[in-house]
């Protein structure tokens, strides 16, 4: 066990290293001096000259590379050049935001989407294998932007149950914080229940269709016990791999869900800070979302271990 | 045990102050203000945006502002004089202004502040007071503007963020990194920001005009998406809301919970024609020829554009100023469409059929426009090719002069020049079309050193008999700036800058 923690760990920094020359390099690729953009409407030459030193854009790229990365090695992720915060700041802002609208949406497609997979495996060809399947479809097929709009037309504007926008930390007042969290967490968390029903629908017709399960049958153990506890332990490795990719998509921002409900997270930081080349501020989200997407994929490696002893070998 | 009568006595003085606290909270009115986009930094000499400008009338103060006829009216400042060779502009300050840390604004700060404006480190300032050359402290409330040569303008620039003061002694603690917390004397002050979430302010209880400020405190939120804003302002999450759609307006105005405000902006909506900045403008006939640019601006249609572009929300202009503007040249009207004479145009100068690409940002606005102007000049025999470019792309193709035609607005300036001559003389920043004609620079500099407004018209009027001919820019229209607010509120003024000013505004009832 220990021996493959070390060495699933080792592969993270290359990894790492990897990420941060290809976050560098292609944000170079992005047309347009930032200098120009960055300097404002008037776009003295002056400030431009300014930013251009400022930002060592006149240096080679590995030099510029270098700078950078001496400074993330240093804890110095930069500064925003359009509103002049350190970059570590605003992740220090945004995360927490970001990870808990992550979780509640995560936590509403567990909620929906597994015990719905599993119903319809278990209930394959019924009436609520149909209707589980509708729902799947449906989710899949809503777009994020529109759902939240329609809610918030509905919820805030006709009904005003719940605040159209306003995020307020957990901390200050938590009734509030959820209030505004309800929305932006279902809208997101129903595409993603659609996506774990479908594959937990298939793992579980595959469990259950095996020799055990109907050797599990033979021996006369209740439906409930060969379903939870025999199929469905079987069936979640796939569906444990997904979650965690699901969720560190998550992680990485969801732009559209952010703009609609107005939620400070990474996705409204990353595209305001792409539009206005706000370097800094999009290589320090990146690499950060980036790093959170590595250590959840060991995280998975890991749980695959606990429901999998075999894999400990 | 008995209890003590005092004890008692002090529950009841306790419960009747914790209901005052109560009541007054109950009392204190929080304007909420929905913008189209975050700000960036909160610093009057390194802010950039327009969004910005809208958060500094309720945080900063400025020598002067401008007024609903876009006359310059004084704010920090009470009177102006200029000196007989007009390089000398003398202004006497208010007495009672003390900025938020209490410091008192007198004529040594600003003086600190236009020094700054000039050197610090990537001041986005220094251009708009390139002519001043040195600040004299005449007394504590008397300061003297020395400049290089006349230059009118700089009244209008000290109207906007030029004009703005902060405070020296959190500038000078500060450094570089006063932007995260400003410290100025306007009627709000500074509380926090959180970026792309909020940026609070709260009443300044010293503000030197505080009887005319009605609300406790101002919380602006940006949300980019205008359906979204306005489903907020519906919920009841905003009061106001910056840059409602043009097309959410007829709806809403007939609603009466709501209402909307709306001034003809001092900026303008054109189409950028390269002309000389790149050798692309000698490969196309439309760069090439003025005739050509002749005929593509008789195709259009203006009313029809703003119509089916901005729902009519605009105002049809061909000139760097709206029509209604004091410095319109009224010797070159808006012309009719003709198609007829634009063919003629086409056929005298050889290309009936002239094909070019028409470059785009991909905002809505300037995608329609292009649609619209690729419909109409086709009926003169333009065959426009569209290329959508995101903005910061876009800019940069401008900037290279890889281009042949540029949709293109701007969100001007209070004095004319600001809409001009960074535009239309050799070799300035924003000359993206690459325009150079010396007699038109002469003219341009000489309405920069002319005083008197009407000899200034005279010199735009000139300005116009030739720029309007030769056509680096095809000028548009002038959009509306569309505010909409809960009937509540009270005390809107319509300036055109299109900038909020919360002084003055009430809240119906306490919420």
């Amino acid at each position: 066990m220990l021996e493959f923690l070390v060495k699933r760990i080792a592969t993270i920094v290359p990894t790492l290293v990897f990420v941060s020359i290809l976050i560098f390099g292609l944000q170079q690729l992005l047309p347009g001096d930032p200098a120009v953009i960055l300097a404002g409407e008037e776009r003295d030459a002056d400030v431009v000259a300014y930013l251009h030193k400022k930002l060592h854009l006149d240096d080679p790229l590995p030099v510029r590379y270098a700078y950078w990365v001496g400074g993330v090695l240093r804890g110095d992720l930069g500064e925003s050049v359009r509103t002049q915060q350190p970059v570590l700041d605003l992740v220090v802002q945004k995360l927490p935001v970001t990870v808990e609208l992550a979780l509640l949406a995560f936590a509403i497609a567990l909620a929906i989407g597994i015990p719905a997979g599993i119903v319809s495996a278990v209930g394959r060809g019924t009436a609520w294998d149909a209707a589980a399947n509708a729902f799947a479809l449906w989710g899949l097929s809503t777009p994020n932007f529109w759902l939240g709009i329609l809610f918030i037309l509905l919820f805030s504007v006709q009904l005003g149950w719940l605040p159209a926008s306003g995020y307020v930390s957990p901390f200050e007042d938590l009734r509030a914080n959820l209030a505004a969290m309800v929305m932006p967490a279902f809208v997101l968390g129903n595409a993603i229940a659609a996506v774990l029903m479908r594959h937990t629908r298939s793992a579980m017709l595959q469990v259950l269709n095996s020799d055990y399960v109907r050797t599990a049958r033979a021996k006369g153990l209740s439906e409930r016990v060969v379903v939870l506890k025999h199929g469905l332990r079987n069936a979640l490795t796939p569906i444990i791999t997904l979650g965690a990719l699901e969720f560190g998509t998550l992680l990485s921002g969801a732009v559209l869900t952010e703009q609609v409900f107005t939620i400070p997270g990474f996705g409204k930081l990353i595209i305001d800070a792409v539009f206005n080349r706000d370097y800094a501020v999009v290589q320090g989200v990146v690499l950060v979302t980036a790093t959170a997407y590595i250590t959840l994929n060991l995280l998975a490696d890991l749980a695959y271990v606990a429901v999998n002893p075999r894999l400990r070998r | 045990m008995t209890r003590s009568p005092l004890r008692s006595v002090r529950r009841a003085l306790f419960g009747a102050a914790l209901a005052l606290v109560a009541a007054t909270a109950a009392h204190a009115q929080t304007l909420r203000v929905g913008l189209a986009e975050d700000p960036d930094v909160l610093d009057p000499t390194l802010a950039r945006t327009f969004v910005g400008r809208i958060v500094f009338a309720a945080l900063c103060d400025k020598l002067f502002d401008i007024d609903e006829k876009l006359n310059i009216v004084p704010q920090l400042a009470t009177s102006y004089s200029w000196s007989a060779d007009s390089k000398a502009l003398t202004i006497k300050l208010r007495s009672d202004v003390t900025f938020h840390d209490g410091e008192k604004l007198d004529a040594a700060a600003v003086k600190f502040n236009i020094e700054r404006h000039k050197t610090m480190a990537g001041s986005n300032r220094s251009g708009e007071l390139r002519p001043v050359t040195s600040v004299d402290v005449v007394d504590p409330s008397t300061v003297r503007l020395n400049l290089s040569a006349p230059f009118s303008p700089v009244l209008a620039a000290l109207a906007d963020r030029a004009g703005m003061m902060v405070s020296p002694k959190a500038a000078q603690a500060a450094g570089a990194n006063f932007g995260g917390h400003p410290v100025c004397s306007g009627p709000f002050k500074f509380v926090e920001r959180v970026a792309q979430d909020r940026i609070s302010l709260e009443r300044y209880p010293n503000y030197w005009n505080k009887a005319n400020v009605h609300v406790d405190k101002v919380v602006y939120t940006p949300i980019v998406d205008a359906t979204v804003r306005l489903a907020n302002l519906r919920s009841g999450q905003f009061d106001v809301i910056d840059r409602l759609a043009p097309s959410d307006v007829e709806k809403l105005s007939r609603e009466k919970n709501f209402k909307v405000a709306k001034i003809t902006e001092i900026g303008y909506q054109g189409i950028t024609i390269n002309v000389g900045k790149s050798e692309k403008a000698q490969q196309n006939p439309l760069g090439k020829d003025p005739r050509v640019r002749e005929a593509f601006e008789l195709a259009l249609d203006r009313a029809g554009i703003v119509q089916v572009v901005m729902d009519n929300e605009a105002t049809v202009g061909n000139q760097w100023v709206a029509p209604t503007n004091a410095f319109y040249a009224k010797n070159v009207p808006i012309p009719k469409r003709d198609i007829a004479r634009a063919k003629a145009l086409l056929k005298e100068a050889g290309v009936p059929n002239p094909s070019f690409t028409l470059v785009t940002p991909t905002t809505s606005d300037a995608q329609r426009i292009a649609l619209v102007v690729q419909a109409m000049t086709r009926e003169a025999g333009f065959d426009v090719k569209i290329q959508s470019t995101e903005f910061a792309t876009s800019l940069n193709m401008a900037d290279k002069g890889d281009f042949e035609a540029y949709v293109l607005a701007w969100s001007g300036r209070a004095d004319p020049d600001g809409n001009l001559y960074s535009f239309d003389a050799c070799k300035q920043p924003l000359n993206y079309a690459g325009y150079c004609v010396p007699e038109v620079d002469e003219l341009l500099n000489r309405s920069r050193s002319e005083r008197d407004p009407a000899e200034r018209k005279k010199v735009y009027e000139q300005i116009a008999a030739r720029v309007l001919k030769d056509r680096p820019i095809v000028y548009l229209y002038h959009r509306n700036w569309l505010y909409a607010h809960s009937a509540k509120l009270t005390g809107m003024r319509s300036i055109p800058d299109g900038l909020l000013r919360v002084t003055g505004l009430k809240l119906g009832d306490a919420r």
